[in-house]
C-alpha cells in the first residue's frame, strides 16, 4: 500500500471542513493492541505541490514553540507555518499553504537546509496532519529528514535549478500531479522525469516498509543487552534481565 | 571515511548490528527526557504495550515549559501543568529518576546532566532535543533526536543511525580579552554556513579549544547543530577529569573514577587519525561575535561591517535580504549601538556558573539601562544556588536585573518569559530565528554572556572590551 490511498484521509485544514485526527487516520501504523505493527511500503507518493520558497527555514517556523504546549500530536495541523501563515488577529496573509488551489497539496517543494533548528517531531507532524506525504528540496537538516523518515515521508533532493523549475511549475500548475518514485529516485510532473536523490537508508527504509524501527530493534533485545554488558561504564543492575 | 577518531571508536564501542536499511542500531548509554517531547513517545508505548528497556540509564528533567518566577504547583498556566503532571506519572510509572523542581537538581538537561555526572566520556547520549550535542564537551557521543526516536529508544535502548564524516575543527592560538567560546562557534558558524555541518560530526581541537573550560567546551558543543553538524566533540582530557571527579556520580562511586579513566583515555582520537575534512580557525584573529540577522550564522565581528546581501554567496542572498529588513539593519553599519529593548541572559548555551561570573564583573557597580528589561535565568538550581553563595545574585539584582528560577525560559518562550512586539534581545542564548524567543516581531541578537552583560548597562549592542577599559581605569 502506497500512502496516497489514504491521503484524502490524512487532510487536516486550518480552513474549510474540520476532520477528527486520531493517529491512526494520520500515520497509517495499525497496532493490534500488543507490539505487532503493520508498517506500510512507501514506494511511490503522487499528489499535487505546493512550494514552499526559502533557504533555512527552521522549525520554529514550521511550528512555533507555543503549539508545542500540548502531550500529543493530535491538531498540529493548523497550526503548520502559523506565524507566516496569519496576522495578529489571525486573518489569513499570504502563503501559498492559505491559497485555495493549494488545499490539496500533499508534496511540499522546499529550498536548502529546511528543517534546520530544533529537534521538535513536531514540525514534520504538524505538515503530516495539514496533508504532506513528501517532501522534496534542495537539501534537509539531518535531524527534520530523521524524523520525516520516522513517519515514512520521504525526503528527496535535487539541484537548485531543478527544484525552482518544479516550484515554478507547480505554481502554474497547482492541480498538477507531481509523482515521486522513491525506488527508482525519480520525480515526474507534466511531461518531465527528473532524478532525485533518496539517501541510501531512507530509501531502502521506505520501499522495504522498515522505517518504523521499534519492532525490528527490539527483536534484537539480546544482542543489546550482551553490548550493554560490554561497555565498561554501564552497571550490571541497569541491564534487564531477559523477557 | 575517518579513522581513528572519537567518534569512530565510540561509535564502534556501541554498535549492535546493521539493520537492514544499512543504518547501524547504535547502543545509548544516557537517555536524558523532558516534558515536552517525551509524552507523545510515552504514548506511542502504550498504545504497542511497550515498557521502558532501560529505565536506570534514563533520566529526566523539565525544562522547557517551567516558570522561572512562580513555581507553586499548580503552575499558572494549564497546559505547562499538564505536561509536567504528564511527565510526572510517565516517570513514575517507568522508574526514571525525575531532577524535578523540589530536588533542588532540577535544570535544563544539558546542564544537568554534566553537573550530575551522568554525561561521561565515551558514552552515547540521545535525548529529544536538538542542543544535545552539549554533552560532546565531555567526549561522549551525543545528539538530539524526534519523539518517534525517542519512542526507540524507551522500547529498545538503542537508535538507528547512519554513521556520518568527521570534520576536525583546529582552532589555534589565544583568545583576546572579552572574547569566549561562544564567539569561536559563532564564527565556526559563519565561515562554515547553517548546513555546512550537515552529514559531519564536528571534533573540536586545538589550543584554543582545549585552554578552555568545561563549560566553555559545552557552549561549542551546544551549538554544533547551529551549523548543521548534529553532533560535536571535545577529546577528554585533564580538564575533563578534573570536573568529572566532584560530579555526584563519582563523589559517591570513587571506585568508578579509576575504572573508566583507561576506557576515557583510549576513546581519544588517534595522533594518526583520519578525517574526512579538516577546516583551520585563528582564535587571535576573533572578536566578539554578534548576529546581525535570524540565523545563527549570519555573525559579524561586532565593530565589522554588516555585509552587504549582494556580496554573499548567491544562495545564502534572499534569506540576507529578509533577515536585514526584519532586523532593521543596514549593510555597512556595524552593530555596535543598534538598540536593545531586553537583555537576556540564560540558556544551555551560556547560563553555567562562569558565565554569570563574567557577566556579572560587567555588571558590578553599573545600572541597567532604563528602557531595559534584564534578566538572568541560571542553567540550573545549582547554578542558581552557587551564583547566590558567590554573591552574583546581589550583584544582578542592585544592578536591576530580575534573578529567575531555572529553566530554558526566553530562549524559546515556552513559558511566561517572551519577547514582545519588536522588542530587540540581547541574547546569551543561540538561535535568532524570527518569532523564537515568543514574538514573531521580535528581534534577536546572539552573543557572548559579557556582551549581554554590557547591552544591558548601555542600552545597546557594545563593544564589551570597551567597558572594560572603563572598569580598568
Amino acid at each position: 500500500m502506497s500512502r496516497e490511498d489514504e491521503r484524502s484521509e490524512s487532510s487536516e485544514r486550518a480552513s474549510g471542513e474540520e476532520r477528527p485526527a486520531s493517529d491512526a487516520e494520520v500515520r497509517e501504523i495499525r497496532t493490534d493492541g500488543g507490539d505487532e505493527v503493520e508498517i506500510p511500503e512507501v514506494t511511490h507518493v503522487s499528489g499535487s505541490g505546493v512550494p514552499i520558497r526559502g533557504n533555512d527555514i527552521d522549525t520554529d517556523q514550521i511550528i512555533p514553540a507555543r503549539f508545542m504546549k500540548v502531550v500529543t500530536f493530535d491538531g498540529l495541523g493548523e497550526f503548520a507555518f502559523f506565524d507566516v501563515r496569519f496576522d495578529d488577529d489571525d486573518n489569513p496573509k499570504d502563503h501559498p499553504m492559505n491559497e485555495d488551489r493549494f488545499q490539496d497539496s500533499s508534496v511540499m517543494v522546499v529550498n536548502s537546509n529546511f528543517g534546520c533548528g530544533s529537534s521538535r517531531e513536531h514540525a514534520p507532524q504538524a505538515l503530516m496532519r495539514w496533508g504532506i506525504d513528501a517532501i522534496i528540496g534542495e537539501s534537509f537538516a539531518e535531524i527534520f529528514a530523521g524524523n520525516c523518515l520516522a513517519l515514512g515521508i520521504p525526503t528527496v533532493t535535487a539541484d537548485s535549478e531543478t527544484i525552482q523549475d518544479l516550484q515554478d511549475w507547480v505554481d502554474e500548475n497547482p492541480d498538477g500531479e507531481i509523482d515521486i518514485d522513491v525506488e527508482a529516485e525519480e520525480v515526474t510532473y507534466g511531461d518531465t522525469t527528473i532524478d532525485v536523490t533518496v539517501d541510501d537508508a531512507q530509501r531502502k527504509a521506505l520501499v522495504e516498509g522498515v522505517w518504523d524501527t521499534t519492532a525490528l530493534m527490539k527483536s534484537n533485545a539480546g544482542e543489546v543487552r550482551k553490548k550493554a554488558a560490554e561497555l565498561p561504564y554501564v552497571e550490571d543492575a541497569a541491564i534487564p534481565e531477559a523477557e | 571515511m575517518s579513522e581513528g577518531t572519537l567518534y569512530d571508536k565510540v561509535w564502534d564501542r556501541h554498535k549492535v548490528t546493521t539493520l537492514p536499511t544499512g543504518q547501524d542500531q547504535l547502543f545509548v548509554g544516557l537517555h536524558l527526557i523532558h516534558e515536552v517531547t517525551s509524552p507523545q513517545a510515552f504514548g506511542m508505548l502504550r498504545e504497542r504495550d511497550l515498557e521502558v528497556a532501560y529505565p536506570e540509564l534514563t533520566h529526566a528533567t523539565v525544562d522547557h515549559i517551567v516558570p522561572t518566577a512562580d513555581q507553586s504547583r499548580p503552575y499558572e498556566e494549564d497546559a505547562a501543568e499538564e505536561m509536567m503532571a504528564e511527565l510526572e506519572e510517565n516517570v513514575r510509572e517507568a522508574g526514571i529518576d525525575f531532577s524535578d523542581p523540589t530536588t533542588g537538581d532540577q535544570g535544563i538537561v544539558h546542564v544537568i546532566g554534566p553537573e550530575q555526572g551522568l554525561t561521561q566520556p565515551g558514552k552515547t547520549i540521545v535525548c529529544g532535543d536538538s542542543h544535545t550535542s552539549t554533552h560532546g564537551a565531555f567526549g561522549a557521543l551525543a545528539f538530539g533526536i524526534g519523539t518517534s526516536q525517542i519512542r526507540d529508544v524507551l522500547a529498545t535502548g538503542t537508535v538507528a543511525m547512519e554513521k556520518q564524516k568527521v570534520r576536525k575543527i583546529q582552532v589555534d592560538g589565544e583568545l583576546g580579552d572579552g572574547v569566549e567560546a561562544k564567539d569561536i562557534i559563532l564564527e565556526i558558524i559563519r565561515r562554515l554556513g547553517t548546513e555546512g555541518g550537515v552529514g559531519y560530526v564536528y571534533e573540536y581541537a586545538g589550543e584554543a579549544i582545549e585552554s578552555l573550560g568545561m563549560e566553555g567546551r559545552m557552549s561549542i558543543c551546544n551549538m554544533s547543530i547551529e551549523g548543521g553538524a548534529r553532533a560535536g566533540y571535545v577529546n577528554p582530557d585533564e580538564t575533563t577529569y578534573e570536573w568529572l571527579e566532584e560530579t555526584d556520580y563519582f563523589q559517591e562511586n570513587p571506585e568508578k573514577f579509576e575504572e573508566l579513566k583507561p576506557y576515557w583515555e583510549s576513546i581519544r582520537s588517534d595522533e594518526t587519525a583520519e578525517y574526512d575534512d579538516v577546516v583551520h580557525i585563528d582564535a587571535n584573529e576573533l572578536e566578539p561575535v554578534v548576529t546581525w540577522g535570524t540565523t545563527p550564522g549570519q555573525g559579524v565581528g561586532v565593530t565589522e561591517p554588516i555585509p552587504a546581501p549582494e556580496d554573499l554567496p548567491e544562495d545564502k542572498q534572499d534569506t540576507a535580504r529578509r533577515a536585514q529588513e526584519h532586523m532593521r539593519v543596514e549593510p555597512g553599519d556595524t552593530m555596535e549601538g543598534y538598540d536593545i529593548d531586553v537583555a537576556f541572559l540564560g540558556s544551555c548555551t551560556n547560563a553555567r556558573l562562569p558565565d554569570l561570573r563574567r557577566a556579572a564583573e560587567i555588571v558590578e557597580g553599573r545600572q541597567v539601562d532604563d528602557d531595559v528589561r534584564a534578566l538572568v535565568v541560571p542553567g540550573s538550581q545549582r547554578v542558581q544556588e552557587a551564583a547566590k553563595e558567590e554573591g552574583l545574585k546581589d550583584i544582578f539584582e542592585e544592578a536591576g536585573f530580575e534573578w529567575r528560577n531555572a529553566g530554558c525560559s526566553m530562549c524559546l518562550g515556552m513559558n511566561e518569559d517572551q519577547l514582545e512586539g519588536d522588542e530587540a534581545s540581547a541574547s546569551s542564548s543561540n538561535r535568532n530565528f524570527v518569532g523564537r524567543q515568543g514574538s514573531k516581531d521580535g528581534r534577536t541578537v546572539l552573543m557572548n554572556p559579557q556582551m549581554v552583560a554590557a547591552a544591558a548597562v548601555t542600552g545597546e549592542v557594545s563593544d564589551v572590551r570597551d567597558l572594560k577599559e572603563v572598569t580598568a581605569a
